[in-house]
């Protein structure tokens, strides 16, 4: 039996502290719950469906009937939507929105990491901890992503799915050729973050290891005595201490 | 703007047995069109051939009319009045004088100086001089053209609207090109009832001189055509009528090509029921699409705003076998061999005929079938390059204008036929000219004398227009909107039709328009910064394979 993490209401302030000499230990444990699988994975899913639909509309490609892809490109931004919706939920009630405001970890040491150091066999300078499973390079790309990538889409999509409801006005050519133009070069930043996404999910050791992760859950998670004395309560049973060590 | 009314996404009625009922009265409404549309479903109250004052022997076409009017006292004014018998009209929006009294087309130009071979379409008896106006007697209006139900009556062509009867020249021929028989006025008469396509199609399939020359969505295929060819038409379809659109209301008739409802009245009315205009979106409303699922269809209903129906469901017209003439050149006309006029027949159209592409009386000629239609933003107001206009000789010279733009929300999308011409001006005035080509007696009609100079002063006089004396050819345009000939709706076309770069719209522009249009930089910067992206990854991969190799080694 696993315990999922999120059930702990471990906001930053009422987390134990991490003092000098308190001893870490890598266990092996569910971090991300199911919800947040299902959300990742049919995300993943729904935007590749929508860039593929979306560059077929906007003439890219031949693959899809027009009519075919108008209609794959609304259902799946209607779904992704509602998913949205959900997932938005999700994140207050759980109070997982925090993971995507990471401390003060230093954001170039990432950088320097994956540039220089991964080729190097140099170990990764960040571990993840329960309350901050992303590195501070992962958390401001999806703030990005969130808030200005996705923002965009949001807004022009929404915008250009209800074209029929503000044409009559006399700006509306104009403003329909901004709301294209938005969207497209937000589409456009989305497809660079797929591929540049995708590829970091092949930096974990090895390569498999965060796909793997993203799938079952588990991944190598620095605790505290105080943070898996706390698991360990909560789980009933030994907590697993991570392969590596 | 497309409406999300109820009407689309039907209530769940709670009685149950009704709502099986009404499910069921709806699915046979297709068949119920066809019924209320066939006027000769209805019975008349009357028996023509009964009436004694029809019985007798007519000996000519104003004789029938005074004995039709005998009991119809109002009808000879109703048609008086109406453009059918006025050729004229006078435009309530740009406020010109249109009309075929006034307007020069370019198929045979004008009317005035060629009037009875032009006016043997008109309906009455007699026009032989546009100045003077339509013949003033009640009996100069012609009944039979529109109601003989014998199929026989018809109208001399070169007799100014007068009808076969008694001795016929064997040369003659009808308004339709066939030889000409003598027609039992008598049996007309007491056959009368109402307008069937027959009658229209006399004159309407055979404008420009022959069977669909002019408009290209009008021709004898409609007679008995195929779904394919008109499915409102066709008895496999609707088997509707012209009259079950053009409905009528004191002989005057809804649809006009001068003043088009651009965009429909968004009124959803039956077929014959009362209205004033003659578009699609009289019967179909203007969100008719149901399928093939709510999202595609409100999809498509929400083009109707700005694509007029017939851009879709007209995807070509000339269609079941006749073809349309696309392009005449006046000015190689009058081309003699051996001091005599010829003819090439170059062209064979489906249904096996052999067409003119050379007569030195016209000139040369092209001609389509299955005509891909020309499309242009238009808000269904025509305007006329009118003989006194001033034009430029230098550019194409469009004979007629069809104003739209996309910021215009009366205007739409429509289909067109481009008809290409190169026709006579005045080579100093840069005016327009009327000529006169028809009159076997005269020694000015171009067509018995093949001399430009002639038949243009002549023309002009006629007409009573200045003239310089020095003409040349310029290279013309004429728009006809595309409205009949609708296809079924399994052959409409499809998103992509459009929405692909070189597509059909690819000339309507100044709009954005999905699938067509992109911008360029954009997705060239887009392109190499995922392009690079991709190749980032994969060097930096590669290099992660080779450093760690190294480690191990």
């Amino acid at each position: 039996m696993t315990t999922s993490v999120h059930n702990l209401d471990l906001d930053r302030a009422n987390a134990p502290k991490r003092k000098d000499g308190d001893a870490l230990h890598k266990y092996r444990i569910t971090i991300y719950k199911g919800y947040e699988r299902f959300w990742h994975w049919s995300q993943a899913f729904l935007i590749i469906s929508l860039l593929f639909t979306g560059f077929g509309l906007h003439g890219l490609h031949n693959l899809l009937p027009f009519g075919l892809a108008v209609m794959l490109h609304t259902g799946a931004a209607l779904l992704l939507m509602t998913l949205w919706v959900f997932t938005i939920f999700w994140w207050f009630t759980t109070g997982e929105w925090k993971q995507f405001f990471p401390k003060n970890e230093n954001l170039w040491t990432i950088m320097k990491y994956y540039a220089w150091g991964i080729l190097q066999g140099a170990s990764k300078p960040y571990h993840k901890r329960l309350h901050s499973k992303q590195n501070p390079l992962q958390a401001i790309t999806y703030v990005a992503l969130t808030f200005v990538i996705g923002a965009t889409l949001w807004s022009t999509g929404i915008a250009y799915l209800l074209y029929n409801l503000w044409e009559a006005n006399a700006w509306s050519g104009s403003v329909l050729t901004t709301v294209v133009f938005l969207h497209t070069a937000a589409a456009w930043g989305m497809a660079l973050f797929v591929v540049i996404h995708v590829y970091m999910a092949t930096t974990g050791k090895p390569w498999y290891h965060y796909i793997q992760s993203m799938v079952t859950g588990r991944d190598d998670v620095d605790l505290s005595e105080a943070e898996a004395a706390y698991l360990e309560e909560l789980q009933g049973e030994p907590l697993t201490r991570s392969p590596r060590h | 703007m497309a409406k999300w009314t109820k009407r689309h996404w039907p209530e769940a009625r709670p009685a149950g047995v009704m709502a099986a009922l009404l499910a069921a009265a709806l699915m046979f409404s297709g068949q119920a069109f066809a019924q209320t549309a066939k006027p000769e479903a209805r019975m008349s109250t009357a028996d023509h051939a009964t009436f004694k004052i029809l019985q007798e022997q007519f000996g000519s076409g104003p004789e029938v009319t005074k004995a039709c009017l005998s009991c119809h006292t109002e009808a000879s004014k109703q048609v008086m009045n109406s453009i059918h018998y006025k050729w004229s009209y006078e435009h309530p929006v740009t406020g010109q004088k249109l009309g075929k009294s006034e307007v020069i087309n370019s198929f045979c130009g004008n009317v005035a100086s060629n009037e009875p071979r032009c006016t043997s379409c008109h309906a009455g008896y007699g026009w032989t001089d546009m100045k003077k106006g339509p013949p003033k007697e009640e009996t100069a209006v012609d009944c039979l053209i529109c109601h003989d139900q014998t199929g026989k009556y018809t109208k001399i062509a070169t007799e100014a609207g007068h009808v076969a009867v008694g001795e016929v020249s064997p040369k003659a021929t009808t308004i339709t090109g066939a030889k000409a028989e003598p027609v039992d006025l008598s049996k007309s008469a007491m056959s009368v009832g109402l307008p069937k396509v027959e009658n229209c199609g006399q004159c309407h399939f055979y404008g420009g001189g022959g069977d669909n020359v002019k408009h290209g969505d009008l021709s004898s295929a409609l007679y008995n055509p195929s779904k394919h060819v008109d499915v409102h038409m066709s008895t496999d379809g609707a088997n509707m009528q012209c009259s079950s659109c053009h409905v009528s209301k004191n002989h005057h008739w809804a649809g006009s090509r001068y003043n088009i409802d651009a965009k429909g009245d968004g009124g959803s009315h039956g077929p014959g029921a009362r209205r004033d205009v003659a578009t699609c979106e009289s019967c179909h409303g203007d969100a008719p699409h149901k399928g093939p699922n709510p999202l595609l269809a409100m999809k498509i209903n929400d083009h109707t705003d700005r694509v007029a129906c017939q851009t879709c469901h007209i995807p070509e017209f000339a269609k079941g076998g006749i073809a349309t003439k696309t392009r005449w050149d006046w000015s190689t006309a009058g081309k003699l061999k051996d001091g005599k006029p010829f003819a090439e027949e170059g062209y064979t159209q489906g249904n096996g005929k052999h067409m003119h592409t050379y007569m030195s009386q016209k000139g040369d000629f092209e001609w389509g079938e299955d005509v891909v239609p020309f499309y242009s933003w238009f808000n269904g107001q025509v305007e006329y390059t009118k003989q006194e206009d001033t034009i430029n000789p230098a550019e194409i010279v469009e004979i007629n204008r069809i104003p739209g733009s996309p910021d215009d929300p009366r205007s739409r999308i429509w289909p067109f036929k481009r008809m290409v011409g190169r026709q006579a001006y005045d080579a100093e005035l840069n005016h327009l000219v009327m000529t006169n080509v028809f009159g076997p007696q005269t020694d000015t009609a171009f067509w018995t004398n093949f001399d430009w100079a002639k038949a243009i002063d002549a023309g002009m006089k006629q007409a009573g227009r200045e003239y310089s004396g020095k003409f040349d050819f310029a290279d013309t345009y004429m728009y006809w909107p595309i409205t009949h000939m609708v296809a079924p709706a399994d052959e409409a076309l499809k998103c992509d039709s459009c929405h692909a770069e070189n597509s059909r719209l690819a000339g309507v522009t100044g709009f954005y328009m999905p699938g067509r249009d992109s911008f360029k930089l954009l997705d060239i910067i887009g392109l190499l910064a995922v392009a690079g992206a991709l190749a980032g990854v994969i060097g930096h991969g590669l290099l992660r394979i080779f450093m760690s190799g190294r480690r191990k080694a």
